[in-house]
């Protein structure tokens, strides 16, 4: 599978997408959950994803604690700020601006 | 994540990193539960090293991390050479020590301001004059009468202040025998007003305690000695302190921190300048400084010209009463003496200008020594940085910047540096006062305020990074430049860091050469003056300094009988004042056709019979006086005296005029005597007359004395032991006879080369300190040439080479770096010369002795540090060598 690499740019928009709509995910449920919302079609690789997610926390646009889940294992659960949400509405319509333009080229060459 | 927690996340490292690991383990974990094959999963991380690198440097800054690494690195690194790391240490320790004690006294002496307000608008007025070798010198001493003209004259554009001198004082709480010594200074009574100082305790003086003579007897002590002699006690305000003919009444105590304006010496208490009643009206006395306080915007220069001409005006009314027959170029240099306002911020003292420049030079000599002791750690990070050109590459080619690797080697020097710093503020803080004790003599010792404040501390930590870049910096750069490829292959230049290091031993060398020289300059004058024979015998004297107001001249005679009386004296005399106690009289002489001229006066001085054998000044012609003769009718006179005006024959039997009492009057020439030194080393010996102690007044009475001085001879060795049973002799024969102060002859000759000695001793000290880091320096050296160079001489000595020839190829670049450094120390001697040379005794530094000197000492000193390396390459075995390799 060749997607992650084409998806580089735009794991952070798939992470402050998942956060905003489930609040206080782990790194794991993260994983998964863009796995199956995607229908296994964009898998996210760990060695991505933590270094991005400690880069967003850096940034501001997440923050994290540490919760216990039910089985007794402790895990950083994130959610986004204030400023993460702006961030992704800037992400979200340069996205749709780069599909876009992506869309016309292949439509009219 | 702020910044501040990125910054504290690096020094909790080890928490930060098990969070990380903890939070990748519980996502393995949960993927491993969830059915993935746990290989697999662990795969997907990709290496969870480069992962945790990754994710760290978001949470902290990278950069100060590899910093802390550095420094622990650098620790490392230093403890692993423990020896030559204490050695660079020490050695940059002794001379950052030296260098920041040198600043606390030059700061403390010269440039720190007094704790007044507007310090910088503060001046004091000198003159010029011509001295008795006709060289011009400033003076700061005026009249009240001339005072007050100048006051005037520029009063709205300055305020005038006279402030004298401060020096220890006789004074009393309770009876006369409870005298006790207190450093006193007249002031103005608006002096403390103007420098905006407020009460400690009680009240300052004011203008109106500073009106009419002998009408204010009231004092200000300063906090400092109210703390050393009263505890801080509120209750000293009312208290009477009795000095010369006034009862004083302590109205107040001056604030912490100011201690007058006499740098080097500490006021005790101040009184107003009225009190010294006898010299306000008199236009002849000079006792005083002429402090100048510019108003805001007002001109200096104008101001100067104002005081210029006030004082001019003064002194040509003055001269009218000089006495007749004064030489006409004297009036005019007098007249028309230039006047020069100068800075008086950092107060003013007799001290200042005599070691302005002894202090600046050892600021210089210290300054050698730090640049020696950098050149030397430079060599020993150069030579260690070398021996780490693997390691280094090895980071190179493991993708280290060129940056990082100036800041790994660079750590190791601040590390150096800043323990080097704090060792030497160490010594700094001892030595500092050490050097103040010896500036004066012990009984008048000098005394500063040498604060360790944020001037010190600054210029401490100035230093710490100039020598770090000094001494760091290249080699840092030379380190960070190492080519991974040639330095795992042994090295492509091995030539190019000895050239570095070659050139920081010629400029060693250098330094070394210029401070030897200075020294042996200093030693040499020190020497010639000390042993300057003095023509009196010194050991075994002692002086009783007396005073006892209005005395009968039967009476001083009475005190000197009874001393004489006394167990283990063997003779006892009397004089005006002892020879080299730096008191002095000159007065015009006529005698055999020769006038008064602008040459030096002959000095006088009044002697009792028996003073010359006392101080044991041979007889040349005729006698010594006799007890009933007097002043002005005979004199004795010294062999300057007879080569001026007798052509070098005996002027016994002749006869010289001098004036008395605005007269002129005659004496006849009953003895001469061989020369003896009467106030310094330094002058030539000056025609000298000697007076009988006796002398009448212008009716012809007996005069009465109010102070002198006995000299006692003792029989035994150790004549200061006989003070304490002389002064109560003196006390016994006559209660109204108070010694003042007991000193010896020999101390007194000795004070005389102080200054001489200070430097001497200090610069001989730093010479010393510079010839053990050369020659370090240099062994270090020569021993990294020898290890670099080992294969090569082990294949000269296969070949045939003799241990002669390995010598010299081992030693010659070195040598010829030895030449050239002394090349250039020796040019850059020789061009201050100049600047030292008042400082000079009878030497200069053309002296064919004076080159040879340092350059002797150097060589025999590089030959040393040279002998074990050289030794070690000619031992080398050219089988073992070339088998190892």
């Amino acid at each position: 599978m060749a997607k992650t690499d084409a998806l580089q740019g735009s794991l952070d928009l798939l992470v402050l997408k998942v956060l905003s709509r489930r609040r206080g995910l782990h790194g794991y449920a993260l994983m998964t959950a863009i796995q199956s919302i995607s229908e296994d079609v964009l898998r996210v690789e760990e060695g991505s994803l933590y270094p991005a997610l400690h880069r967003m926390e850096e940034a501001g646009w997440i923050k994290a604690e540490w919760v216990t889940k039910e089985n007794g294992r402790r895990a950083r659960a994130y959610e986004l700020t204030a400023a993460g949400k702006k961030q992704l509405a800037s992400e979200e319509s340069r996205w749709h601006a780069v599909t876009q333009a992506v869309g016309r080229v292949l439509r009219m060459a | 994540m702020s910044l501040w927690t990125r910054v504290t996340n690096v020094f909790r490292r080890e928490r930060l990193n098990s969070e990380l690991e903890e939070e990748l383990r519980s996502h393995l974990e949960e993927a491993v539960e969830q059915g993935r094959d746990p290989e697999a999963a662990r795969q997907a991380f990709g290496s969870s090293l480069r992962m945790r690198e990754e994710s760290r440097d978001v949470k902290l800054v990278p950069w100060l991390e590899s910093l802390v690494a550095d420094a622990v690195f650098g620790c490392r690194q230093l403890l692993k050479n423990k020896a030559v790391s204490g050695a660079a240490i020490l050695s940059l320790a002794l001379a950052i020590g030296a260098c920041t004690a040198a600043f606390r006294l030059v700061d403390a002496m010269l440039f720190r301001p007094m704790p007044v307000a507007d310090a910088q608008r503060l001046f004091f007025l000198t003159y010029e004059y011509k001295d008795n070798e006709r060289k011009v010198d400033t003076g700061d001493s005026y009249e009240y009468p001339g005072f007050r003209l100048m006051r005037d004259a520029v009063k709205g554009q300055a305020e005038l202040m006279a402030i004298s001198a401060s020096g220890p004082q006789d004074i009393t709480y309770g009876s006369d025998d409870d005298m006790e010594k207190a450093t006193r200074q007249f002031v103005s009574g608006w002096m403390f007003g103007s420098f905006g100082l407020k009460p400690a305790l009680g009240r300052l003086l004011t203008t109106s305690d500073d009106l009419k003579p002998g009408e204010h007897p009231v004092a200000v002590l300063s906090y400092d000695y109210w703390t050393r002699r009263f505890g801080r006690d509120s209750k000293v305000l009312g208290k009477k302190l009795r000095h010369g003919e006034y009862l004083y009444e302590i109205v107040g105590v001056a604030p912490e921190g100011f201690v007058g304006t006499e740098t080097g010496s500490m006021t005790d208490f101040f009184i107003p300048t009225m009190m010294n009643a006898k010299a306000i009206d008199n236009p002849n006395w000079g006792w005083f400084r002429t402090w100048v306080r510019l108003k805001p915007g007002s001109d200096g220069e104008q101001v100067r010209q104002k005081l210029q001409a006030s004082l001019h005006n003064f002194r040509r009314e003055k001269v009218k009463n000089w006495p007749p027959g004064s030489p006409k170029v004297r009036i005019d240099e007098y007249v028309s003496a230039p006047v020069h306002l100068e800075q008086a911020s950092a107060g003013v003292s007799g001290m200042q200008k005599n070691y302005r420049r002894p202090l600046m030079i050892l600021g210089v000599v210290v300054g050698l020594v730090l640049l020696i002791a950098c050149a030397n750690v430079a060599n020993l990070m150069t030579a260690q940085a070398a021996m780490r050109a693997r390691e280094l590459a090895l980071r190179v080619s493991i993708g280290a910047g060129r940056l990082r690797l100036v800041q790994l080697v660079m750590m190791e020097s601040v590390m150096l540096a800043l323990l080097a710093t704090a060792l030497g503020g160490l010594f700094a803080w001892w030595s500092a006062p050490f050097v103040v004790s010896m500036i004066n003599p012990p009984n008048n010792p000098a005394r500063l305020m040498l604060a360790a404040d944020w001037r010190v501390m600054g210029f401490g930590a100035a230093l710490a990074m100039l020598v770090t870049v000094l001494f760091g910096l290249v080699p840092a750069l030379r380190a960070s430049g190492v080519k991974p490829v040639s330095a795992l292959k042994g090295g492509d230049d091995p030539h190019s860091r000895r050239r570095l290091m070659n050139a920081l031993v010629a400029a060693q060398v250098a330094f070394c050469f210029l401070v030897h020289f200075v020294t042996g300059l200093f030693v040499a004058s020190f020497e010639r003056m000390s042993n300057q024979p003095t023509g009196f015998t010194a050991e075994r004297v002692l002086i009783l300094e007396t005073a006892a107001k209005g005395q009968p001249i039967t009476a001083w005679e009475e005190v000197e009988q009874r001393l004489r009386e006394q167990q283990g004296v063997e003779s006892v005399a009397r004089a005006g004042w002892a020879l080299m106690s730096g008191n002095g009289w000159s007065n015009h002489v006529w005698a055999n056709g020769h006038s008064p001229s602008s040459d030096a006066e002959p000095y006088f001085l009044d002697v009792s019979p028996g003073w010359l054998q006392t101080m044991k000044i041979p007889m040349i012609d005729g006698r010594d006086f006799r007890m009933e003769e007097a002043d002005p009718a005979v004199a004795i006179v010294n062999e300057a005296f007879a080569r001026r005006y007798f052509g070098g024959e005996s002027p016994v039997g002749r006869s010289l005029e001098t004036t008395r009492f605005k007269k002129r009057v005659r004496s006849d020439i009953v003895g001469y005597v061989k020369d003896a030194r009467y106030r310094n080393m330094r002058e030539a010996i000056r025609p000298t007359i000697y007076l009988p102690a006796r002398s009448t007044d212008a009716n012809d009475k007996l005069q009465a004395k109010d102070w002198g001085s006995f000299i006692v001879r003792t029989k035994g060795d150790d004549a200061a032991a006989l003070a304490p049973s002389l002064r109560r002799a003196v006390k016994a024969a006559r209660p109204e006879f108070r010694v003042s102060n007991v000193r010896t002859q020999t101390e007194l000759v000795q004070n005389q080369t102080i200054r001489e000695r200070l430097l001497a001793v200090l610069s001989a000290f730093f010479a010393a300190v510079a010839l053990i880091l050369a020659a370090v320096g240099l062994y270090g050296v020569l021993s990294y040439a020898v290890l670099q160079r080992r294969r090569e001489i082990g294949i000269r000595r296969a070949l045939g080479a003799q241990a002669g020839d390995v010598a010299r190829r081992v030693t010659a670049e070195v040598f010829a770096m030895l030449i050239v450094g002394s090349a250039a120390g020796l040019g850059a001697g020789v061009a201050c010369e100049q600047y030292i040379e008042r400082l000079l005794y009878q030497v200069r530094a053309t002296d064919l002795a004076m080159l040879t000197l340092p350059l002797l000492t150097i060589f025999a000193a590089a030959l040393l540090a040279a002998l074990p390396p050289v030794i070690r390459a000619v031992r080398i075995d050219p089988a073992a060598m070339l088998r190892a390799e």
